[in-house]
């Protein structure tokens, strides 16, 4: 093997593939991460629910996702989705960017049922009465949810949520399959065009720990300013 | 789509074999069952090394789990996929290459369960035991790990449907898997991706779903056998 190099990367064009690959990561993770929120606590809402229906629409939710591997999400969006559409949106679609729409679909959805379930487990820790309470003072059921019982879960929600978006953060590597110019992509490419596995590897490597590392400081960090408080 | 399973049924089940590779389903079943078993046993290893009184040995093996952990799996696939051959001259098929890579990112994972499952044990249990006479690795192997790989048993199923789905990533180098083998008659079909990939994601479906049921059942059933015993202990 020839010997390690990594300056080979910090100039002209591999360098700017990873760097764009870095950077396209990274915006998958946030425009996920900001759809699959209010998305996680709709469901969670659901679940938590005292009409059977919205239950039932959950649950399948969870389960129906959950137990399909992300690559599986990904390869239907991109490969099945589209054959329902009209033409016209179809052709739409395709001039734009159309894998990183699907990957972002697969990863929206994908970790908005992880968080669902960390949501919902932490509403449920605590004491129904508190949501009986508000009923108790007049508060319809959504407005207890909102203003009472939400408020003193968050502290609990919170952590495991940003483990969920670390797990978010490493998921968009397998956007690539799609043909997604993340990360993990340009890290393959860069490979392929300079037989460099070793140095184009460590970058990507070294990238996705040091987000990750971030990711879990910022856990340590919330953890340590807002501690759980035990009745 | 009952024209699709008529067709391609064995080819979805077992692959091109007996003509060719094992492949398919069963492929994919076979890797998550062997990723596993062998990852059980590293996992133990790295579990009771993260809690090891020896530095020279806690940090480097902390340092190797939480890289691991830090890292997709895909990383790690790429890395055995390109790397490893050049390094140790050997050129390993698609299968080893995948089953390296889930037993190295399945054992970081494990030796977290197993951690907490031995941090899980009452701190008692060992003092009891070395009091009777057991040294620190007896105390462990004969009196704290057979408790705590109890209650690590329905973690370890779904591990197992974390498995199944981490699997499938063997289609980026390939392997002839299940998704792999969708995709392949995806292109033998052209028109038909919708049913193609439903069929595929209702697979897994079934598998995982079923799997994690059994966990919850079983997780149920030891904390059932639990309470009856320490009922039983205190009425005694």
């Amino acid at each position: 093997m020839a010997h390690f190099d990594l300056s080979l990367l910090l100039t002209g064009q591999y360098r700017e593939w990873l760097l764009a690959g870095l950077r396209l990561s990274l915006e998958l993770t946030a425009i996920a991460l900001v759809l699959a929120l209010p998305l996680a606590v709709t469901v969670a809402l659901m679940r938590l629910s005292p009409v059977r229906f919205l239950r039932a629409i959950g649950l399948s939710f969870v389960e129906g996702i959950r137990n399909v591997p992300l690559l599986v999400h990904m390869l239907f969006w991109y490969f099945g989705a589209p054959e329902l559409l009209p033409e016209s949106l179809r052709q739409r679609l395709n001039e734009g960017n159309f894998e990183a729409l699907s990957a972002i679909v697969a990863l929206t959805l994908y970790t908005a049922a992880y968080m669902s379930e960390d949501i919902r487990s932490g509403v449920r820790a605590i004491p129904t009465v508190q949501l009986e309470a508000g009923r108790a003072l007049g508060f319809g059921y959504l407005a207890s949810m909102r203003l009472i019982v939400l408020p003193q879960a968050v502290r609990i929600i919170v952590p495991p949520l940003i483990s969920q978006t670390l797990n978010l953060w490493k998921n968009t590597s397998i956007a690539t399959v799609i043909g997604v110019g993340e990360l993990m992509y340009q890290a393959a490419k860069v490979e392929a065009a300079s037989f460099r596995s070793a140095e184009a590897f460590s970058f990507a490597t070294i990238s996705y720990l040091s987000v990750s590392l971030i990711i879990t400081g910022i856990a340590a960090w919330y953890q340590h300013r807002h501690p759980l408080r035990t009745a | 789509m009952k024209e699709l399973i008529e067709k391609y049924w064995l080819y979805f089940l077992v692959g091109q074999y007996p003509h060719g590779p094992l492949g398919g389903l069963t492929l994919t079943l076979l890797l998550a069952a062997a990723g596993l078993l062998l990852a059980l046993p590293l996992g133990v290893l790295l579990g009771i090394a993260r809690l090891s009184a020896y530095r020279w040995l806690r940090w480097p093996v902390t340092a190797l789990v939480m890289t691991v952990r830090g890292t997709p799996l895909l990383m790690v696939v790429f890395w055995a996929y390109f790397f490893l051959p050049s390094v140790t001259g050997v050129k390993t098929n698609q299968f080893s290459t995948m089953l390296i890579a889930l037993v190295l990112f399945d054992g970081a994972y494990l030796a977290e369960i197993v951690r907490a499952g031995i941090l899980g044990v009452p701190r008692g249990q060992a003092e009891a035991a070395r009091s009777l006479g057991l040294g620190a690795s007896g105390a462990l192997r004969f009196v704290v790990l057979p408790q705590a790989l109890r209650s690590m048993l329905p973690s370890l199923v779904n591990q197992f449907a974390s498995s199944i789905k981490e699997t499938s990533l063997g289609y980026i180098i390939g392997l002839q898997e299940v998704s792999f083998i969708a995709s392949q008659i995806n292109n033998l079909e052209l028109t038909k991706p919708m049913p193609i990939y439903l069929m595929l994601a209702g697979t897994y479906f079934l598998l995982c779903f079923g799997l994690s049921r059994l966990a919850f059942w079983l997780d149920r059933s030891l904390s059932v056998a639990r309470l009856s015993r320490a009922a039983a202990v205190r009425t005694a």
